[in-house]
C-alpha cells in the first residue's frame, strides 16, 4: 500500500523534473552562453532516476505478489514462476507504458551525454521537443493509466497472466520492441531540432545515423521475437498473419529503413534533406499511431489490454498535436534548410537510394491502407470488412520483382556517377541465376509465371549480394543485412510454396501416412506443473530411411485463469520443420492431430538474425562509411 | 520529388491548408471509431424485434449460391451456426448440434467461417455433419454483417429471420433446453 504510494509520488516528481528540464531549456535558448546550463543535465538525470524508482517499485510489487496493487492483482498470480512474475510487468497496459517511459527518459539522457560536440542550440531544441513527448507520456500515465492504483480490502489472490503471454520469446519481446519504437522519438526530436536551427547537414546526418541504426536493429529484433512467438506459441503454423498489430510494427520499420538509406546520402552528398526530415517525422508518427491503435482498443487482438475510451482519446489528441507541431515547424523552417541544387545522375547511388525510398513508400502505403481502411470504412459506411493476406499478396508481390532487381544493383553503384563498363562477370551472373532458377522451379514444380519471375529476381539478388562480399570496397555490415534480407525472402517464398498439412482424428496407438512418412500416436501421459496441468502426446515419425523422430505435442490446462492452450511440438531440422499440434475432442477417445511439414522455417529466423547482425556491426563499427 | 518538396510561399499555404483539413478529417473519423461499440452484434438488446440480414453465400458441397431467406422458409425454425475447422470449441459443440437435428421443425444452417474448403469438409467427415445446409463465408464478411465477433456463434431464427436467441461462444446443455423451449412454445 505504502510502496504503491511511493511509486506514484516518484512518477509525479518525475513529471515535475521533466517540466523543469523543459522550461530551463526554453529559457536557455535565449541566453548567449556557450555551454548548456547544468540544471538541464541534473534534471534529466533526476527525471530518469524517478522513473527508474517507479519501475523498480512496480517490479518489486510483481515479484512479491503484492495484490494491494491493482495492476499486480489484474495480471499476476502467486503460483506463477518468478520469470513470468517479472515479465508480467509489461504484459499489461499500465506496466508497459511505464516501460515505455523508462526507455523514453533514458534515451533523452543518453542523447544529452552523447551529443556534447554538437551545436548548443540544436541540442537544446532537440531536448525541448523530446521533453514535449516525455511530458505527454507522464501525464498520460498519471492521469489515465496509473500503475500504482491500490485495492482495499487486499485480495488473497491475483487474476493471473494470460497463458498465451507466458512464453520466453514474448517475455522479452516488449522491451526489445520498445527500444526500437521509442528510439524513433529521439530521431523525431532531433529532426525538428535540426530543422529549427538550420542544422540539417552532413554532421547532423552522421550523428543521427547511430540512433537510426539502434532503433532499426532493435525494431527488427522485436518483430523477429513477436514472429517467433506467433509461430511457437500460438501454434497456428505461421509466422506472419498480416494482423493489424503486426502491420503496426512493420510500418515504422519500412520508413526507418528508407530513412537509414536517406541519411547516408545526406551524410555523403548533402542531398535528400527534405526526405530525411519527413521520414524522421513519419517514423515517429507511425510509432505513436501504432501505440494509439493498439492501446485504444480500436483493434481487437492479444495486444489490446484494456478498452478504456479516455485513454484512446488522450493518445489520439496527443498524436495529432505532435503531427500538427511537426507540420508547422516543417513549413516555417523549410526555407532554412534549402536543398542543394546538385544534379543527380541516373546511374548513381543517389538514384538507387531514391528508388528504394519510393518502393518503401509504396509498401508502407499498402500496409497503412490495409490496416486503417477497415476502420475508416466502418465509420463512414458501417460496412465491416477484413483485409487479409490476399490483399497484401496481390499488391506487394508484383512490386517485389523490380524491387529485388534494383536492390541487387543498387549497392554496387558509386556516389555521384557510376561508370558503367560491360564485364564478362555480368554474363556469369545471368547464367548462374538462370540455372539456379530453373533448378528451383523444377524442384518445386512451379508453373505460375509471376512466381517464376519472382524467384528469378530473388535468386539474382541473392547471388549478386553473395558475390559483393568478394569485391573491393564492400561495406560488410550493409552487405550482410542485404544478404540476410535476400535469404529471408527466399526462405519465406520456399516456405509458402511448399508447406504441407494433414489433419486427422486418431486414437492412441493408431497411425497415418503423410507423403513418405508414417506418423504413429504412441501414448499419452498427464503431468501436473506449478500453474497448469498438461496432457502430453507421444508421436513417432518414421521416414523412408527408417529414421525415427519423436515429437511430444502438449495440451496445457492453466489453473489461473482456466484456459486450455495447445502447445505445438516442433522438430526443427536444417531444411524443414515438422510441426504437430493435438487438441482434445470432448467425450471421445479421439485426438485431433494436425501435422505440418514446413520447409526452411529455421532459415526465416536465421536470415532475420543475419539482418540484425549486420545492423549490430554497423552500430559498433568505427569505420565511418558503414553504409 | 525534390522539386515537389521545394515549396513556393503560395503553394505552401494551399498545401498546409489541405494537409490540415485532411488531418482534421482523420481525427474525426478515428475519434468516432473510438466511441463506437467494438462488439459487433445486431442490436438485439436495444430492439427486441431484430432480424438477421439476408445474404447470398456459396455452398460447401455445391457450386451454387443460395439466399438465406430461401432456405429459412423451408422450416419453422432455423439454427444458424458460424463455425470453423480451426476452432476448438466448434468441435465440442458439434455433438449438441447433432442432437438438435432430430427436431422436426428445426433445421441447422452452418456457416463455415474463414476456412479452407479441404479442412472444413474433413471436419464434417470426422465429427459428423450436423447441418442441413452448409454455407461458406470464405473471407468472413457476411459473418461480420450478421454481427458475429468470433466463432462459434449461434442464432436461433424463425421463418422471417427474426432473431429469437443469440448464443455467443459454444452452446451447452442449458442452451439446448432454451432452444427446445422456444421451439415447443
Amino acid at each position: 500500500m505504502i510502496i504503491s504510494n511511493i511509486g506514484f509520488s516518484s512518477l509525479f516528481l518525475g513529471l515535475i523534473s521533466s517540466l523543469v528540464v523543459f522550461s530551463c531549456s526554453v529559457a536557455n535558448v535565449k541566453k548567449n552562453s556557450l555551454s548548456l546550463s547544468k540544471i538541464i543535465y541534473q534534471f534529466l538525470t533526476t527525471q530518469f532516476f524517478f522513473v527508474i524508482i517507479g519501475f523498480f517499485i512496480l517490479l518489486y510489487s510483481f515479484i512479491i505478489s503484492d495484490f494491494s496493487n491493482e495492476t499486480v492483482y489484474n495480471n499476476s498470480h502467486s503460483t506463477k514462476p518468478i520469470f513470468y512474475k517479472i515479465t508480467g510487468l509489461w504484459g499489461n497496459h499500465e506496466g508497459s507504458l511505464l516501460l515505455w517511459l523508462l526507455v523514453l527518459t533514458s534515451f533523452v539522457l543518453f542523447f544529452f551525454i552523447d551529443s556534447k560536440n554538437e551545436p548548443k542550440k540544436f541540442r537544446l531544441y532537440t531536448i525541448i521537443f523530446h521533453q514535449i513527448i516525455v511530458i505527454g507520456f507522464f501525464i498520460f500515465i498519471l492521469k489515465t493509466s496509473n500503475p500504482f492504483d491500490t485495492l482495499y480490502p487486499i485480495p488473497q489472490e491475483g487474476l493471473g497472466l494470460n497463458p498465451i503471454l507466458q512464453d520466453p520469446a514474448l517475455a522479452i519481446h516488449p522491451p526489445i520492441l520498445y527500444v526500437g519504437y521509442v528510439g524513433t522519438s529521439i530521431i523525431f526530436a532531433s529532426a525538428l531540432g535540426a530543422m529549427v536551427t538550420g542544422y540539417v547537414n552532413k554532421f547532423w546526418a552522421k550523428n543521427l545515423k547511430k540512433w537510426i541504426l539502434i532503433s532499426w536493429t532493435f525494431l527488427t529484433g522485436g518483430i523477429l521475437l513477436g514472429s517467433i512467438w506467433a509461430y511457437y506459441e500460438l501454434g497456428w503454423g505461421g509466422f506472419w498473419f498480416w494482423d493489424p498489430v503486426e502491420n503496426i510494427s512493420l510500418m515504422p520499420w519500412l520508413s526507418l529503413t528508407a530513412l537509414l538509406h536517406c541519411v547516408s546520402t545526406l551524410e555523403k552528398r548533402d542531398l535528400l534533406k527534405n526526405w530525411s526530415i519527413i521520414l524522421s517525422i513519419v517514423t515517429f508518427m507511425l510509432s505513436v499511431t501504432g501505440t494509439f491503435l493498439v492501446r485504444s482498443g480500436i483493434l481487437n487482438s492479444v495486444h489490446t489490454f484494456a478498452n478504456d475510451p479516455t485513454r484512446g482519446i488522450y493518445i489520439l489528441i496527443f498524436l495529432f498535436v505532435l503531427i500538427f507541431i511537426s507540420f508547422v515547424i516543417f513549413f516555417i523552417f523549410e526555407s532554412k534548410n534549402l536543398e542543394n541544387k546538385k544534379e543527380i545522375f541516373f546511374l548513381s547511388k543517389e538514384t538507387s537510394v531514391l528508388i528504394n525510398n519510393w518502393f518503401m513508400m509504396y509498401f508502407l502505403s499498402v500496409v497503412l491502407i490495409g490496416t486503417v481502411y477497415p476502420i475508416f470504412l466502418d465509420v463512414i459506411t458501417s460496412e465491416k470488412i477484413s483485409v487479409g493476406p490476399p490483399f497484401y499478396n496481390k499488391l506487394l508481390i508484383p512490386f517485389l520483382i523490380p524491387f529485388f532487381l534494383f536492390m541487387s544493383v543498387g549497392p554496387s553503384m558509386s556516389w555521384i556517377k557510376t561508370n558503367f563498363r560491360f564485364k564478362i562477370a555480368f554474363i556469369y551472373y545471368f547464367l548462374t541465376t538462370f540455372t539456379a532458377t530453373i533448378l528451383t522451379i523444377y524442384y518445386l514444380s512451379e508453373k505460375d509465371l509471376l512466381l517464376i519471375i519472382l524467384i528469378f529476381s530473388l535468386v539474382f539478388l541473392f547471388i549478386k549480394t553473395v558475390t559483393n562480399f568478394f569485391e573491393k570496397n564492400t561495406n560488410y555490415a550493409q552487405n550482410l543485412s542485404h544478404l540476410g534480407f535476400a535469404m529471408l525472402m527466399l526462405s519465406i517464398l520456399f516456405n509458402s510454396i511448399s508447406s504441407t498439412e494433414i489433419i486427422k482424428n486418431i486414437k492412441v496407438g493408431e497411425s497415418f501416412n503423410s507423403k513418405n512418412e508414417r506418423i504413429t500416436f504412441k501414448k499419452i501421459i498427464t503431468e501436473e506443473e506449478k500453474n497448469y496441468s498438461s496432457i502430453i502426446g507421444f508421436f513417432e515419425i518414421k521416414n523412408d530411411e527408417n529414421k525415427t523422430i519423436k515429437l511430444n505435442p502438449e495440451i496445457r490446462i492453466y489453473n489461473q485463469p482456466v484456459i486450455a492452450t495447445s502447445e505445438a511440438a516442433i522438430k526443427t531440422t536444417f531444411f524443414k520443420d515438422r510441426f504437430i499440434t493435438i487438441n482434445l475432442i470432448k467425450d471421445e477417445q479421439l485426438f485431433n492431430v494436425r501435422y505440418q511439414n514446413k520447409p526452411f522455417m529455421i532459415w526465416i529466423w536465421i536470415s532475420t538474425m543475419v539482418i540484425i547482425f549486420g545492423g549490430t556491426i554497423a552500430i559498433f563499427s568505427k569505420k565511418k562509411n558503414y553504409i | 520529388m525534390e522539386e515537389l518538396l521545394q515549396f513556393s510561399a503560395k503553394k505552401k499555404i494551399t498545401f498546409s491548408f489541405l494537409i490540415f483539413a485532411f488531418l482534421i478529417f482523420c481525427f474525426l473519423i478515428l475519434n468516432k471509431a473510438l466511441n463506437e461499440d467494438k462488439i459487433y452484434s445486431p442490436k438485439l438488446e436495444k430492439n427486441k424485434n431484430s432480424y438477421l440480414p439476408d445474404f447470398n453465400l456459396p455452398q460447401l458441397f455445391s457450386p451454387d449460391q443460395v439466399l438465406l431467406s430461401e432456405i429459412v422458409k423451408q422450416k419453422d425454425f432455423s439454427l444458424v451456426n458460424i463455425w470453423a475447422s480451426w476452432c476448438i470449441p466448434c468441435r465440442e459443440e458439434n455433438d449438441l448440434l447433432k442432437s438438435l437435428s432430430n427436431i422436426n421443425s428445426l433445421q441447422n444452417i452452418g456457416i463455415n467461417y474463414k476456412d479452407k474448403k479441404k479442412n472444413s469438409i474433413k471436419f464434417l467427415q470426422d465429427y459428423g455433419n450436423p447441418f442441413n445446409h452448409n454455407l461458406v463465408d470464405y473471407n468472413g464478411t457476411e459473418s461480420i454483417n450478421l454481427g458475429a465477433y468470433g466463432v462459434p456463434e449461434t442464432f436461433l431464427i424463425n421463418k422471417n429471420r427474426k432473431i429469437l436467441l443469440k448464443i455467443i461462444g459454444p452452446i451447452n446443455n442449458n442452451h439446448i433446453k432454451q432452444i427446445t423451449k422456444i421451439i415447443n412454445g
